[in-house]
């Protein structure tokens, strides 16, 4: 415990990715933690007398067209949006993993088949390819989520699959296989853990392109419904004020670029970990 | 015949699919082994040889079951037949540590449930045997040097007590001085327990020391089989004479 201490304070030192990338993903987290418990205002309240207000004491990022707290509502959307991101990473990593590992390892008719399902799908651009699983579920933040979850399983398959197919021809794979070690027992507990670096970094883009993918679907008007706020809702919301009321725009967009780049930096201070 | 066979292999033909996980490529087979038969006596030490690509490691795979698909007929007295892989950076895995590796074999024993305490009492047996200190436990296998991974490798095929061991080339990937340490680890453990042992190798000078028996092996069949005294003093096979004077023996 005392080792492992040392050595995340040695590369906060020497680790400028990783140091950048906890400090903004931090900053952002922060923001979210804290609408949690307390926001300014209901982010859903409206008032007549304060639309598209500017920045102010009362509003630190203004208001929006309908008089709604902007603070309040970047609050509630970034932890609607970081919900649906992380939601879609663990639907699309753990049904990825178990389907890339499974096809990867056992090979054959069942692999040849999956592969194929899985070449189909990566043929649609995902966003594309979520759009038509919303447009069967229906529109909101939770059918959002499954959608892009689906959308994100064969990439994280073929990533997975590709990993087990290179670890099964290592000689302690066979070596495991003569002690005696079930198929199962061999996918999970011997293979898995030799890929975890290639997944710990799939993962970190794939949130990345959650968090995108997200905002457009969000802009595009099939996420969360209004008057609930999302980031990629409130930018297309705000796209037609962009000139009266710029702070309107600016301030979820800032977020949505800032958790991407915390994101992008942690990844990458993760990948340079010492 | 022999009276107390501990691995009997009759007329053994092996293939090869060259392309095992395609499914709508036409699979075509290639025949490795050639109508093998041999019998081995429990508690010798049979050697293997012959030049890379003549079927030696194909034939070790037949016996422990890792490739099965052969004709004919491999009989063993003992379940569970161990083998030592030639490579010992990529025979173990990387994201466990020795301990952990020791301890599997146990852990995923069908015939026998191991207790905590049991399991730490074989691994420490296991670890005198292989003459390496019991601080190693908890490291991984990148932290140790080519020998001493080796040494784990055979210990981790002696774990549950095997009644054959296949060493496939144990030593080729060592240094000179570390191969003979390891030579002398299986020596030892061959005279202490009386466990069988094929030994693949193509050194001939190797052969020599540790074997009773060899099979010298070509192209996938058998050439030459006999006791490894007379063997070296007077090859049948012309082949046999020509590795011998390649190697510098006769």
């Amino acid at each position: 415990m005392k080792k492992m201490q040392t050595s995340l304070k040695k590369n906060i030192r020497e680790n400028t990715y990783l140091l950048a990338g906890m400090i903004i993903t931090g900053a952002v987290l922060l923001l979210i933690i804290v609408g949690l418990f307390w926001m300014p205002y209901e982010p859903t309240m409206m008032n007549a007398s304060e639309k598209l207000a500017g920045i102010s004491l009362r509003h630190p990022m203004g208001t929006d067209n309908m008089g709604r707290d902007v603070l309040s509502r970047v609050m509630y959307g970034s932890r609607i949006t970081l919900f649906i991101a992380i939601g879609t990473v663990l639907i699309g990593a753990v049904m990825g993993t178990i389907i890339g590992a499974v096809t990867g390892y056992f090979g054959g008719m069942l692999d040849e088949v999956a592969m194929r399902i899985i070449d189909a799908l990566f043929a649609f651009p995902s966003i594309l390819l979520a759009l038509v699983i919303v447009s069967v579920f229906g529109t909101g933040w939770l059918q959002l989520l499954l959608s892009l979850g689906i959308a994100f399983i064969p990439s994280f398959a073929r990533i997975v699959r590709g990993e087990v197919l290179r670890c099964k021809s290592m000689d302690y794979v066979e070596n495991a296989r003569l002690i005696g070690v079930s198929d199962l027992r061999m996918i999970f507990v011997h293979i898995l853990p030799n890929i975890k670096g290639v997944m710990a970094s799939s993962i970190m883009i794939g949130f990345n392109n959650a968090v995108l993918a997200e905002a457009g679907l969000s802009y595009l008007g099939v996420g969360s419904q209004p008057p609930y706020a999302s980031l990629g809702k409130m930018l297309s919301d705000a796209q037609q004020y962009m000139f009266t009321a710029p702070f309107y725009v600016l301030c979820p967009g800032v977020v949505i670029v800032l958790m991407v780049l915390g994101f992008a930096f942690l990844g990458e201070g993760l990948a340079r970990w010492k | 015949m022999i009276e107390s066979p501990v691995l009997r292999v009759k007329d053994l033909n092996v293939f090869y699919k060259n392309n095992k996980s395609r499914f709508f490529s036409k699979n075509k087979k290639i025949q490795a082994l050639f109508d093998v038969s041999f019998e081995m006596e429990e508690g010798e030490v049979l050697a293997i040889a012959g030049e890379s690509g003549s079927g030696k490691s194909t034939l070790a795979r037949a016996i422990v079951g890792i490739n099965k698909d052969y004709t004919g007929q491999i009989w063993q007295k003992y379940e569970n037949p161990q083998m030592v892989f030639q490579d010992p950076y990529s025979s173990l895995n990387p994201s466990k540590t020795i301990g952990w590796l020791l301890e599997e074999p146990l852990r995923v024993d069908k015939k026998k449930k191991w207790s905590r305490r049991e399991i730490d009492d074989r691994v420490k047996e296991i670890m005198e045997e292989i003459e390496l200190p019991l601080s190693m436990l908890g490291r991984y296998p990148a932290q140790l040097s080519g020998g001493q991974r080796q040494r784990v490798c055979i210990g981790i095929a002696l774990m549950r007590s095997p009644g054959l061991l296949i060493a496939d080339e144990p030593v080729s990937a060592l240094d000179v001085t570390i191969q003979a340490q390891v030579l002398e680890l299986l020596e030892n453990l061959h005279k202490k327990h009386g466990i069988s042992i094929i030994f693949i190798s193509h050194d001939l000078r190797v052969v020599y020391k540790i074997s009773d028996h060899v099979m010298i092996m070509k192209d996938g069949h058998v050439v030459e089989y006999g006791d490894t005294r007379s063997v070296y003093k007077a090859p049948q096979h012309p082949y046999t004479g020509q590795l011998l004077k390649a190697a510098g023996i006769c």
